[in-house]
């Protein structure tokens, strides 16, 4: 993959303020380091999976990039322009040109639709917003919408509760690429879906892309579905990026202690597989009070060996741009 | 090994909803022996959770066990009264919820919901209860138990909550566990550890478990025997080696050719086409007809299939099994 960085993600932070409510006035007490100083890049056709167990930031990454939430510090470039500059600005005709290149598949397909509304509503109120065709085009727009993502015409008068949720999930894709956009962020798109239905969508993303060339996006916590659709993976620990690799290289040679763990934690199916299974002591700490130094130092088998405590390690490129933040690899 | 424990008979049970009869489980046979645990297997909607509830008869309504035999060690469960039935639920088979956030009671304490059981089932004083519980608590890996048992299940992580639930169901020694999904709540990592936990627990008290799950993964590496389930009916059941080395039903191999491997990178990943069916009116004939590539016109849409034994101690429910063997033999998994 050698296209054009479309992202460009420099020191992004995200501080959820703790507040406590006093009688006469409200103040804050603590933040919930969410995300905390990550930089990655993606390149034009690409898919960057962005890995990590429950409360790892992946979301709020994601929500921070389209501006759902705006970030606390840092920046991040889309197509080179700076995007919180533009979101910032009151200029509503650049704002909804930027929303119209960035769409966003949420988890769950049975909370993401409304209910009150069709089918042919849901996919065509993008195309209304964003004036993007046409009125007369639209009705054509939207059949091929979804023949697109492999549903039939006449699904199109029906109410979401009438569909299964990997049909559901299809009408959320469908609605995202209405507009075409450039960038799609796709945040556990197959989480909620059954093992049979889960492949359905996976091949369907990447048909898209390929016919497309969209760039991905891919939010998971499911390290054999990134393996299978994303071409670059970041692993993700308590709000900081630990590793960052292609993804062969990843799966192949993981280098940082919690990606190892992390992949030989992944149960196998099959009854005789051998392997060393490295078991995490602990949790996740609280990103309220995050540990000092590398965050997964509580829980590293190799911490004490290194200064763990005193260095909060950076990414470094170990060679065939696979970085890793780790004082025990980068030594 | 080979003394039955459990051995459940054509159960059916249906739900009688105001959109029709809603046939959950629909004829389902399963055997589980001493000290063996069974992996339930299937998707959403397959009756895996309420076949696991009707072992305990406590299917929610419109919920009904409408026909069938549930025998555990010789007594049919089916035909006990409620107040039989109290004595069996906690004491001789015992329930892990898949969501330990909601299977926990908010307002008690660890120690309270732990003893509630031990002195329902056993006959002990509240301080013997107690010490109990911190045994339990340790058996299940919790650090600073005399502690910890007296804080609330909100001041818990999750892993710790699922530990508290197992510790719950252990309290009186069950013979037989059911594990509804124990894990899928979890995070990988703390899946790992339960997983752990729940195995080696099984080898110091010997007891038989059935764990229900929809993720093949998890199965391999626990379970003995494996039983796969699809819309309320048994399709497969052999030993874990066997399903996943030599699956004969078209289902199991299709479920376990949709699974993106970690090893293994393809091109495209295999579908099973359409949707679970609906329940209410499911398909005639075999069940998975119109989803199998395999089906055949006529023979497959005529009657439900009955599961066979194949092989020594492999029960298949497909007519075509052997002929689709020849046909197409399972290229296994690398």
């Amino acid at each position: 993959m050698n296209g054009e960085i479309v992202l460009d993600v420099r020191h992004l932070v995200k501080h959820y303020p703790i507040k406590s409510k006093g009688i006469l006035m409200t103040k804050q007490v603590d933040s919930v380091r969410a995300v905390d100083d990550i930089s990655f890049s993606v390149r034009r056709g690409e898919t960057f999976g962005l890995v990590g167990e429950s409360g790892c930031g992946k979301t709020t990454t994601a929500r921070t990039i389209l501006s759902l939430d705006p970030p606390t510090s840092g920046e991040i470039y889309f197509e080179g322009e700076e995007v919180s500059r533009i979101f910032n600005s009151k200029n509503k005709a650049a704002i909804l040109k930027l929303r119209r290149k960035m769409q966003y598949v949420f988890q769950n397909p049975y909370a993401s639709l409304d209910p009150r509304m069709t089918v042919a509503d849901i996919i065509t109120e993008p195309l209304i917003i964003h004036g993007h065709i046409s009125k007369e085009a639209r009705s054509d727009r939207l059949y091929e919408l979804l023949r697109l993502v492999g549903l039939e015409e006449y699904h199109a008068e029906r109410y979401p509760h009438e569909f299964s949720g990997g049909q559901r999930q299809r009408i959320c894709i469908a609605r995202a690429l209405a507009v075409e956009p450039d960038l799609l962020i796709a945040d556990e798109p197959v989480a909620s879906l059954d093992v049979s239905v889960r492949a359905q969508i996976l091949n369907l993303l990447r048909e898209l892309q390929q016919k497309f060339n969209i760039t991905y996006v891919y939010i998971s916590h499911d390290l054999s579905t990134v393996r299978h659709i994303c071409h670059r993976v970041a692993v993700m620990y308590l709000g900081k990026l630990v590793e960052v690799a292609d993804t062969d290289e990843l799966f192949d040679s993981p280098q940082h202690p919690y990606t190892q763990a992390l992949l030989s934690a992944i149960p196998i199916p099959d009854p005789e597989a051998k392997r060393s299974r490295i078991t995490l002591p602990g949790e996740v700490p609280s990103p309220i009070n995050p540990p000092k130094g590398c965050r997964f130092q509580p829980r590293c088998i190799y911490a004490h060996e290194y200064n763990c405590i005193e260095h909060m390690p950076k990414l470094v490129d170990v060679g065939r741009g696979h970085l890793v933040a780790c004082e025990r690899v980068c030594k | 090994m080979t003394k039955e424990l459990l051995e459940i008979e054509n159960l059916k049970t249906y739900f009688y909803t105001w959109a029709g009869i809603v046939k959950a489980v629909d004829g389902v046979s399963l055997k589980v022996r001493e000290g063996e645990t069974l992996g339930l297997v299937g998707e959403s909607g397959s009756g895996k959770s309420v076949t696991a509830l009707s072992i305990l008869q406590i299917v929610p309504r419109p919920g009904k066990i409408i026909g069938g035999s549930i025998s555990y060690r010789g007594e049919n469960l089916l035909e006990k009264t409620e107040a039989e039935m109290q004595s069996v639920r906690g004491k001789e088979i015992a329930y892990v919820f898949q969501d330990p956030a909601t299977s926990l009671n908010p307002v008690f304490t660890i120690a309270s919901q732990l003893t509630e059981v031990i002195r329902r089932h056993q006959n002990c004083t509240k301080e013997e209860a107690l010490k109990k519980t911190v045994e339990l608590l340790k058996l299940v890996e919790i650090p600073d138990p005399e502690i910890k048992m007296y804080n609330y299940p909100h001041q818990l992580s999750g892993g710790m909550k699922q530990r508290i639930a197992v510790a719950r169901a252990l309290s009186c020694q069950p013979n037989l566990l059911l594990a509804d999904e124990p894990t899928t709540a979890l995070d990988v990592t703390i899946q790992a550890q339960i997983l752990d936990l729940l195995k080696s627990l099984k080898q110091q008290l010997k007891m038989a478990m059935i764990l229900i799950t929809h993720d093949m993964g998890v199965v391999a590496g626990v379970a003995d025997r494996i039983t796969v389930l699809y819309a309320g009916r048994v399709c497969e059941s052999a030993s874990s080696k066997t399903i996943f080395r030599n699956p004969l039903h078209p289902y199991t191999r299709a479920l376990l050719e949709a699974v993106p491997s970690l090893v293994l990178r393809r091109e495209k990943l295999k579908v099973i086409p359409g949707a679970i069916p609906n329940l209410i009116e499911p398909p005639v004939g075999c069940r998975f007809n119109p989803r199998c590539e395999f089906a055949k016109q006529g023979l497959c849409t005529a009657e439900l299939p009955e599961l066979a034994e194949l092989e020594p101690d492999h029960y298949v429910a497909c007519v075509r099994a052997r002929e689709i063997e020849k046909e197409a033999p399972f290229g296994g998994l690398r």
